[in-house]
């Protein structure tokens, strides 16, 4: 089954707020093998001019995965999962995250290409904080195998 | 504070190497909320037609980035990040696997002082990265 290439430009509903703990922040601090104690350390955070510990840089992919979710899940969509492979990962930051803060995502897939019998499917959530201000971007590019392989 | 005058392109800014075990993918499956089997459980990954059971791309990202975050010191300071994953991390169970980054000063924006440093990854001689690029703003 081929990627739907009308799925080009669909935007995807609002994701529920997502809250960002501190202690979630120091978990995933940790997972990522991360020792800056402006991650970890609320002190140091504070002293660098930061209102709490801020996330690490590919932390979005937390949020990110309620979006990703919904695409999975599009009727139409015609994408495999136990076909679909990682190709890239993007963050693109207006400001940082910090503990506290409000996110919200939203889903516009950007393109589907078609390469070689795989599909490409590039996925912009577009995140934002309780203000509705933009945060940070992240874009994530899936390959979905062809059937021939 | 990194100054941002004192950089040149192609300076070695920062390297690091990093030891991964079945225990750093377990720890990343529950934080990110990344639970795909092929990440802890070898039969499965052997049966989707892998070699063995394989780090998380987003595991590979997320480790790189640390040296150039520990450099600038504030990771607020990094305002973009891409990759591109082109090589799998096997990770052995029972003698892990060392990924071992170089993050070099790859371009210089002087009108915003953002410094692009671009990353190496390399697993056993091979790069698992591809377009690695932290764009870190020293004004």
């Amino acid at each position: 089954m081929a990627v739907n290439p009308e799925l080009q430009g669909r935007v995807f509903p609002p994701t529920a707020p997502y809250l960002v703990g501190r202690e979630k922040i120091r978990e995933f601090s940790r997972a990522v093998l991360s020792t800056n104690p402006i991650n970890l350390d609320v002190d140091a955070a504070r002293a660098a001019g930061h209102a709490d510990l801020v996330a690490p840089t590919t932390f979005p992919v937390v949020v990110q995965e309620a979006t990703l979710a919904q695409l999975l899940a599009e009727p139409d969509a015609g994408i495999d999962f136990s076909r679909v492979v990682h190709g890239e990962q993007r963050f693109t930051y207006t400001r940082a995250i910090v503990a506290g803060d409000e996110l919200t995502a939203t889903l516009t897939v950007s393109s589907v290409k078609s390469l070689g019998g795989h599909n490409m499917v590039t996925a912009d959530s577009d995140i934002v904080d309780a203000n509705g201000k933009h945060v940070v971007t992240a874009i994530s590019t899936l390959v979905v195998r062809g059937d021939e392989d | 504070m990194v100054d941002y005058s004192s950089l040149t392109k192609g300076d070695v800014v920062a390297e690091e190497n990093f030891h991964l075990t079945r225990d750093n993918l377990v720890r990343y499956a529950g934080a990110s909320g990344d639970f795909n089997p092929i990440h802890y459980r070898d039969d499965v990954a052997v049966y989707v037609g892998l070699p063995g059971v394989l780090a998380h791309g987003m595991l590979t990202m997320g480790l790189a980035v640390q040296p150039v975050s520990n450099w600038v010191g504030d990771p607020a300071r990094i305002v973009d990040y891409q990759v591109r994953f082109t090589r799998p991390v096997l990770v052995d169970g029972a003698t892990g696997a060392d990924v071992t980054i170089t993050a070099t000063v790859g371009a210089l924006e002087d009108e915003t002082k953002i410094a692009r440093i671009d990353l190496t990854a390399k697993f056993n001689d091979e790069t698992v990265l591809g377009k690695a690029q932290v764009r870190v703003n020293l004004a």
